[in-house]
């Protein structure tokens, strides 16, 4: 899961790392109100889940309030790669002197956090790993024994040489480490990291992506997920615990499991058609979810045909055919379904598809050219 | 013979009351695996499909002599189970639980090694060694015993490759689920040195996904140690990049971690991709055929662990050397086998 800039600021003050003073507006009023209390010039940041803010002109400088409330009104509503601005950071601006990189992320490899540090910062760091991979520093921390001081001072050094400046920034890597651990992060960056004219170190920016399998025990963070900033079907999948993500094809998918559902999805463009979706209703085999995934599918007005491909395992195909069945009753879709149900109870699951009839395929490959024939593509 | 679980295997079920546990726990011990016991705290004393049920790990094994566990428990309790039944004593477990946060899997994984135990997973469909043991939840039905190992991040996708392989008459030595999370205890390299030391298996079929690079490293591997036939499938080729990953995880990765990127490296060691599940067997059929003509060439599996040693001390220099090493190997791979490759890629 993503959260915002705002709302992973909130959680690094919380954690001891110096922030701009600032506050999330949600129209032009609020943004002058934020703008007159911080009384000096302001930053006003574009609150959306996508990099290249600054590029799409999603973040602006304002002199003073009545400035940042006319740029608020034009940032607010204005749509970056797709998404829609809903909220808008007004804080604090900084005079900079320098600007550094300083990321952790949980590395599958070593299986350890990964820290990253890079002079080169305020830049895209996939350029600079890219163009100059040697500004690029790194340190495995190992889990058990967690991050020790000398270690975040090494990587200190590589940023600056004043004393007070490498402390400081020695501080901030280890409430970073912290943090990570504490919000149950997959990914922590400060992007760029300052040095101001009064030779401060701050944050000026803030990334936080949260790994989904920790939600359960952060609520605090739980209920930072901004709704609004999501595709409503994928939020409305998540909510009947389906797996979806939603793509530009012509070919609804439904499947039964992460790995195949890429896999149907490959198939579909090997044989001609476009997937118009991942979807993974997941091993348990509750008839209503697959009413909820066939709704979702539905809703998708470039859907031509939709195919179904289950392979039993643990999911028990009648489970899936009774839910096809009340689908059908339910939603009564005017486009070609597709059915291949194979392993646990396949026989019971064809007794009773027998009541809507549907055309059927033996065999991965043949599900999938069926489909994409009836879609007439 | 088969990799890592067989006749000795002598299994426990952590979470053997719940939902899943017993079923499963009845499906395996059906299959013919030795299900000595269960573990559910304050279930004690009472029985599971005729399965005595123990209240600690700790009991069970010194009762029992278990060797093996498997975990159904949820997600907040699964890495405590894999503590209790490292610290037992047991040396292979096998988490089948979904949904278990990766930063308590960074903290577990050290534990296991140190204890020289073995895991598997998690959220993994755990493997069977055909007409051996079954540990998990993959069905029974679709497997034929046989000379073909199977390795996959996958579930449901592992059983087609599977059953494509059984209606093709080529049946299986052990079939391994390793799970499709961001922390695992068994990765592919793993499964290939075992599949490449154990006589029962005569060739490999290795099925990954999209995301980090351990197809990558298997690639690296199969070209230095393994002489067996190797063919592969990925799954991911359509999906959306950037989706799944941070952009910060694709500089650790060196820039790898699409589909592309994997099949590329597979097929520079000369391991066929196929561009179906339903092609894996005729893909192996033909490089059998292929490998019989050229006498074998490479060198011996050595052990790997100083490679894994190599991997635990890693700091800023073995990341950055690790950066370079896909560079270095394109240049010298370029003439592996590019005959095979073309016709398994069709």
């Amino acid at each position: 899961m993503k959260i915002h800039e705002y709302q992973a600021k909130e959680v690094f003050a919380e954690a001891g790392i110096p922030v701009p003073a600032g506050k999330v507006a949600a129209t032009p009023i609020e943004a002058f109100e934020i703008a007159e209390k911080i009384n000096r010039p302001v930053m006003v940041k574009a609150q959306v889940h996508v990099g290249g803010r600054g590029k799409a002109g999603g973040i602006k400088y304002a002199e003073n309030a009545e400035a940042a409330k006319i740029l608020a009104q034009s940032i607010i509503g204005m749509e970056i790669k797709g998404l829609t601005v809903q909220k808008a950071l007004i804080t604090e601006a900084e005079d900079i002197i320098s600007e550094s990189y300083v990321g952790i992320i949980l590395d599958r490899v070593t299986k350890r956090p990964v820290i990253m540090v890079s002079p080169a910062g305020g830049i895209d760091i996939e350029e600079v790993a890219q163009k100059t991979p040697e500004k690029i520093f790194k340190l495995a921390v190992d889990p058990v024994v967690g991050l020790k001081s000398y270690q975040a001072r090494n990587l200190a050094f590589k940023l600056f040489r004043d004393i007070n400046q490498v402390r400081a920034t020695t501080n901030i890597l280890m409430q970073l480490y912290d943090a990570f651990w504490k919000v149950d992060a997959s990914l922590v960056e400060i992007n760029p990291l300052i040095c101001n004219t009064d030779a401060k170190v701050i944050a000026l920016d803030a990334k936080i992506n949260i790994d989904d399998n920790g939600l359960y025990r952060q609520k605090n963070i739980a209920a930072m997920r901004d709704l609004d900033a999501e595709i409503p079907e994928e939020v409305q999948a998540r909510d009947a615990d389906l797996s979806y993500v939603k793509l530009d094809g012509n070919i609804g998918c439904m499947v039964n499991g992460a790995g195949l559902a890429m896999t149907t999805m490959d198939l579909v463009k090997r044989y001609g058609g476009e997937p118009a979706n991942f979807l993974d209703i997941g091993g348990s085999s509750n008839p209503e979810k697959v009413v909820t995934a066939m709704r979702i599918i539905l809703s998708d007005p470039n859907v031509r045909a939709i195919l179904i491909n289950i392979f039993g395992g643990i999911t028990r195909c009648d489970d899936v055919a009774t839910g096809i069945v009340a689908a059908f009753k339910e939603l009564s879709p005017s486009i070609p379904v597709v059915v291949r149900l194979t392993g646990t109870n396949e026989e019971a699951a064809q007794k009773i598809l027998r009541s809507v009839n549907l055309p059927s395929a033996d065999t991965l490959d043949n599900v999938v050219k069926k489909a994409i024939e009836l879609a007439g593509l | 013979m088969s990799i890592f679980i067989s006749k000795k295997t002598k299994l426990i079920v952590q979470g053997i009351t719940g939902r899943d546990g017993s079923f499963h726990a009845e499906q395996m011990k059906k299959y013919g695996t030795k299900v000595v016991g269960g573990v559910t705290p304050g279930k004690g004393g009472s029985k599971v499909a005729g399965i005595p049920v123990f209240d600690t790990v700790e009991e069970a094994v010194a009762k029992t002599k278990a060797n093996t566990s498997v975990i159904y428990v949820p997600p907040p309790f699964a890495v405590d189970a894999i503590f209790e039944a490292v610290s037992a004593g047991i040396k292979t477990v096998i988490c089948i639980t979904e949904g278990v946060p990766a930063n308590d899997m960074m903290k577990v994984y050290p534990f296991v090694k140190e204890n020289g135990a073995r895991l598997i997973g998690p959220n993994c469909p755990g493997l069977i060694s055909v007409g051996q043991s079954k540990v998990g939840i993959m069905p029974s039905t679709i497997v034929k015993k046989g000379g073909v190992g199977v390795v996959s991040r996958s579930g449901t996708l592992t059983y087609e490759a599977i059953w494509a392989l059984t209606v093709a008459g080529m049946g299986q030595s052990t079939c391994i689920g390793i799970g499709g999370d961001q922390v695992i205890g068994t990765n592919f390299i793993d499964c290939l040195e075992a599949f490449q030391a154990d006589p029962a298996t005569k060739a490999i079929v290795m099925i990954g996904e999209i995301g980090g690079s351990d197809e990558e490293d298997a690639a690296k591997y199969i070209k230095k140690y393994v002489t067996k036939p190797v063919v592969a499938f990925i799954a991911g080729r359509t999906a959306p990049p950037g989706k799944r990953m941070g952009h910060a995880g694709a500089i650790i990765a060196g820039g790898s971690g699409t589909a592309e990127d994997k099949i590329v490296a597979l097929n520079k060691v000369g391991v066929p991709v196929a561009g179906s599940p339903t092609e894996l067997p005729a893909a192996l059929k033909e490089l059998m055929k292929s490998a019989k003509k050229a006498a074998p060439k490479k060198a011996a599996p050595k052990k790997a662990v100083s490679k894994k040693a190599k991997a635990k001390k890693a700091t800023v220099k073995k990341v950055a050397a690790r950066k370079l090493a896909p560079k270095k190997q394109r240049g010298l791979k370029k003439a592996a086998s590019p005959k095979r490759t073309k016709k398994a890629k069709k």
